[in-house]
C-alpha cells in the first residue's frame, strides 16, 4: 500500500510538474534565436513565471517520492513502474497543453513504456 | 515563420543534447558517489560530513552543471516542441546506454534487454515521423 501510493505520487507529481514547466515554456513563447543574451533574457522571464515555480515544487516532491521510494523499494522494481510516466505525460500533454496526439505518436510512446520497462529488468 | 524542415531540425540537434547531458550528469553523479562512498544518515553529524563531501567533489559539480544544461536545454526546446514528442524522444538514453555497455565496454546485454532496446529505438521512430508541434502558437 505505501509503495502505490508512493509510486503514484511520483508519477502525477512527476507529470504535473513537467506539464506545469511546458505551459510556463509555452506562455512565453519561441525561442527564435541562440544567442547568449536572447537565451539569458528567455531564462530570466521563464523564472519570473509562476507556472515555472509550481513545476520545481512538484518535480521536487516527485524527487523526494523516488528517493524515498528508492529507501524501501529496488531499483529494477521502481525505474520500470516509473516509464508508466510516458504514458501520464502524452495524457498531461493532451489534456492539459492541447496536443494533438496522432494514432503514430501513440504507438510511438506505448513502445517506448514497454522498451524502458524492459531495458531496466534485463 | 520557421519551415516545418527547421523546427524538425532544431529540435532534433536539441534533443541529442538534452541525451547528452542527461547521460553525461548521471555518469558524473553515479562517479562522484562511488569515489565518495556510501552515505550514512544516522547523526547529524553523518549528514554534515556527507553534505561536504558531496559538495567538494568535482565530479559533483560537474554532474550538477550538466543537469542545469539540460533544465535549460529542455525549456528551450519546450518552447516550441510538444511535450509529448519530446519527452519520448530523450527516452533514447535508456537505449543508448545499453548500446555503449556493449560496443565500448564490452558488457554481455541480456536478451530482454536487447528487445527493450529494439522497442525503444522503434518508438523513438515512430515519434519522430510526427510533427514536433501540434499547439497553436502563441
Amino acid at each position: 500500500m505505501r509503495t502505490a501510493i508512493t509510486l503514484i505520487i511520483l508519477v502525477f507529481s512527476g507529470t504535473g510538474g513537467d506539464i506545469a514547466v511546458a505551459y510556463a515554456m509555452k506562455r512565453i513563447g519561441e525561442v527564435h534565436s541562440f544567442s547568449p543574451m536572447v537565451i539569458l533574457r528567455f531564462l530570466g522571464r521563464a523564472f519570473r513565471e509562476g507556472w515555472m515555480w509550481l513545476g520545481i515544487a512538484q518535480l521536487t516532491l516527485a524527487f523526494c517520492s523516488l528517493l524515498a521510494l528508492l529507501s524501501w523499494e529496488a531499483v529494477s522494481f521502481v525505474v520500470p513502474a516509473m516509464a508508466l510516466s510516458y504514458v501520464t505525460c502524452a495524457l498531461g500533454g493532451k489534456y492539459f497543453l492541447g496536443e494533438k496526439l496522432t494514432p503514430l505518436r501513440w504507438a510511438g510512446i506505448g513502445l517506448v513504456s514497454v522498451g524502458v520497462a524492459l531495458v531496466c529488468l534485463g | 515563420m520557421k519551415s516545418s524542415k527547421t523546427h524538425t531540425l532544431r529540435t532534433s540537434i536539441l534533443v541529442v543534447l538534452l541525451i547528452i547531458l542527461n547521460s553525461a550528469g548521471n555518469f558524473f553523479f553515479g562517479l562522484g558517489m562511488k569515489r565518495i562512498g556510501e552515505v550514512h544518515a544516522g547523526s547529524v553529524a553523518a549528514l554534515k560530513f556527507a553534505f561536504v563531501a558531496v559538495f567538494s567533489s568535482g565530479w559533483i559539480w560537474l554532474g550538477i552543471i550538466s543537469m542545469l544544461l539540460f533544465l535549460g536545454a529542455l525549456m528551450i526546446v519546450l518552447s516550441w516542441a510538444d511535450f509529448s514528442y519530446v519527452l519520448p524522444a530523450t527516452a533514447a538514453m535508456y537505449a543508448v546506454v545499453p548500446l555503449l555497455g556493449h560496443f565500448v565496454l564490452g558488457e554481455s546485454v541480456t536478451a530482454l534487454r536487447w528487445t527493450g532496446v529494439a522497442l525503444i529505438c522503434a518508438g523513438v521512430l515512430f515519434v519522430a515521423q510526427t510533427p514536433p508541434s501540434t499547439t497553436e502558437k502563441s
